[in-house]
């Protein structure tokens, strides 16, 4: 794909492409966390799914100590959008309890950044509505802005390489790293560059 | 009557479309005696359920418990999820069209691991525009008609949405320029255009591939639920077959075996049934439901859109669906 006409969406073909080649990375270079899977949706003419990531462990990001309640679990499903032609991110979060925690709640303990980067783009904002594969409702990250600031982040960054086309491998980890801060999950940098070694 | 005329006359019977409601208060939530009867109200298709609250809220308010409102319907003990116009879970639910409706209201004890959450009209007013959003999208590839739409657009259009004020809605809704979907025929037909909750269709290649055919409602459909259709063309043998494959590798326990395989073989006779030349398509769908009524499948799917869709731009289709005994319907959501 030549990058000049590129819109920066992704086809649900090349989105199960990106997701593999995304749950390979991330298991390499994050072996600590825990894996991303790969959710088969039962569909007979085609591939269909979701990658899920959950019980996600993070600290609450204000505390420099971290006491048995301070501890946040997540859930994150990175959904394909065929509207939108992206990823999605469908995340829900609880304490350490089981209890789910409320939008007010979540974004009160983002870190700074993370708020800076829902307030600073008008394209990102939580919402919560229906999961599209589990019918209930989820928080999720809006995707109406993620082609246009996709096609910015490859055109800007010379480390992706796109003058050999569009990395179709490096999207989700391109991807993640951005809409990630926005939720306070925390990307290793390394996940976010080159092309395979 | 021209087309157009026809047109337009459906666009006006569909935005003057209700249904008759009969609704009850959950018993939990009647603390007087005698209990209070139900209401009835005529809900506009195009509505969304939580807007009736100023009708309800009256008939009902004297006999609640204290506590804070927050309105949910159920339909048979199914909680029914508020951003579906009413007119659409009307047809979903009530295949055999029950009048009036029966729904049990509740203003307390929010399902809220079920629904997402409803603070009153704001939010269906939201959900809406979210849903229009994504239709520009699809249509334009941005959705910046709907960011930029002034306030006063914007307050307008929920307006007339609210009160069904067809000629209003029309006015603002032209400013969006979300053009008509036209009539060609699209040989691999754009699945941006067709969305479906369970099932998606994709084309990686190019542009459409125009012919003098009229792209169908069935085209559309078949689209959007191939597994429905079984055609004698290559590709669709293809599909059946591996229909087949998926059936007869469906896990089951032991009781249901040979029930599964009945079913495959069952499939099979289909299949050599419809290799004679006079029979266009064996479908298992039991109905195909717009707006309360049943197309024709031949109608032009575009004359079905332009004049069937909901005001956030999106058309909704319900099917019915035959089940093999004792098996859940893939579609069934």
């Amino acid at each position: 794909m030549d990058i000049s006409s590129w819109d920066g969406t992704l086809s649900s073909s090349d989105f199960c492409l990106a997701a593999h080649a995304f749950t390979e990375k991330w298991k390499r270079i994050n072996p600590v966390l825990p894996p991303w899977s790969w959710v088969p949706q039962a569909k007979i003419t085609m591939v269909e799914g979701y990658l899920s990531l959950e019980n996600m462990c993070i600290l609450r990001s204000c505390e420099v100590q971290s006491y048995s309640h301070d501890v946040r679990y997540f859930d994150f499903h990175i959904v394909y959008s065929a509207s939108y032609r992206v990823p999605v991110l469908y995340f829900r979060t609880y304490s350490s309890d089981g209890q789910p925690l409320l939008l007010e709640d979540i974004e009160k303990e983002l870190p700074g950044k993370s708020t800076n980067v829902l307030m600073e783009s008008k394209w990102t904002f939580i919402t919560q509505e229906e999961h599209p594969y589990l019918n209930r409702p989820w928080y999720k990250l809006h995707p109406c802005g993620t082609s246009e600031w996709m096609k910015l982040l490859f055109l800007t960054d010379p480390s992706l390489g796109v003058s050999q086309g569009v990395p179709v491998e490096l999207y989700l980890s391109s991807w993640i790293s951005m809409v990630g801060q926005a939720v306070g999950l925390k990307v290793p940098l390394e996940m976010f560059n080159k092309r395979k070694e | 009557m021209d087309v157009g005329a026809m047109g337009r006359e459906a666009q006006k019977y569909v935005w003057e479309g209700a249904i008759p409601l009969q609704i009850h208060l959950h018993e939990s939530e009647v603390t007087t005696l005698p209990h209070p009867s139900p209401a009835l109200v005529l809900a506009p298709r195009m509505g969304y359920l939580p807007l009736l609250l100023p009708l309800l809220k009256p008939h009902f308010s004297s006999t609640l418990p204290p506590g804070v409102d927050t309105i949910w319907f159920e339909y048979k003990g199914l909680p029914l999820k508020w951003h579906i116009p009413t007119g659409v879970l009307f047809d979903l639910l009530c295949a055999e069209q029950e009048r009036p409706w029966n729904l049990t209201v509740h203003f307390r004890g929010y399902p809220g691991n079920i629904l997402t959450p409803c603070e009153g009209e704001d939010s269906v007013k939201w959900s809406f525009i979210n849903s229009l959003k994504e239709a520009a999208y699809i249509v334009n590839g941005n959705c910046k008609n709907v960011m930029n739409m002034s306030q006063s657009d914007q307050v307008e259009l929920w307006y007339s949405v609210l009160n069904g004020n067809m000629e209003a809605y029309q006015r603002v809704s032209s400013k969006l320029k979300l053009e008509k979907v036209g009539d060609q025929y699209v040989g691999k037909p754009n699945s941006n255009l067709l969305k479906s909750r369970t099932n998606t269709g994709e084309t990686d290649t190019g542009g459409p591939v125009k012919t003098d055919k009229c792209f169908t409602l069935r085209d559309a459909v078949k689209a959007l639920l191939p597994e429905f259709f079984v055609e004698k063309t290559l590709i669709d043998e293809e599909i059946s077959r591996i229909e087949l494959e998926e059936e007869s590798r469906a896990p089951s326990d032991d009781e249901s075996n040979t029930r599964n395989e009945e079913d495959v073989e069952e499939k099979q006779r289909e299949n050599v049934e419809c290799c004679c030349p006079s029979d266009d398509a064996v479908t298992k769908l039991k109905l195909v439901r717009i707006q309360g009524i049943e197309p024709k499948l031949e109608i032009p799917f575009s004359w079905v859109v332009n004049n069937l869709m909901n005001p956030e731009h999106f058309l909704h289709i319900c099917v019915c669906v035959k089940v093999p005994q004792a098996k859940p319907s893939p579609h069934d959501t």
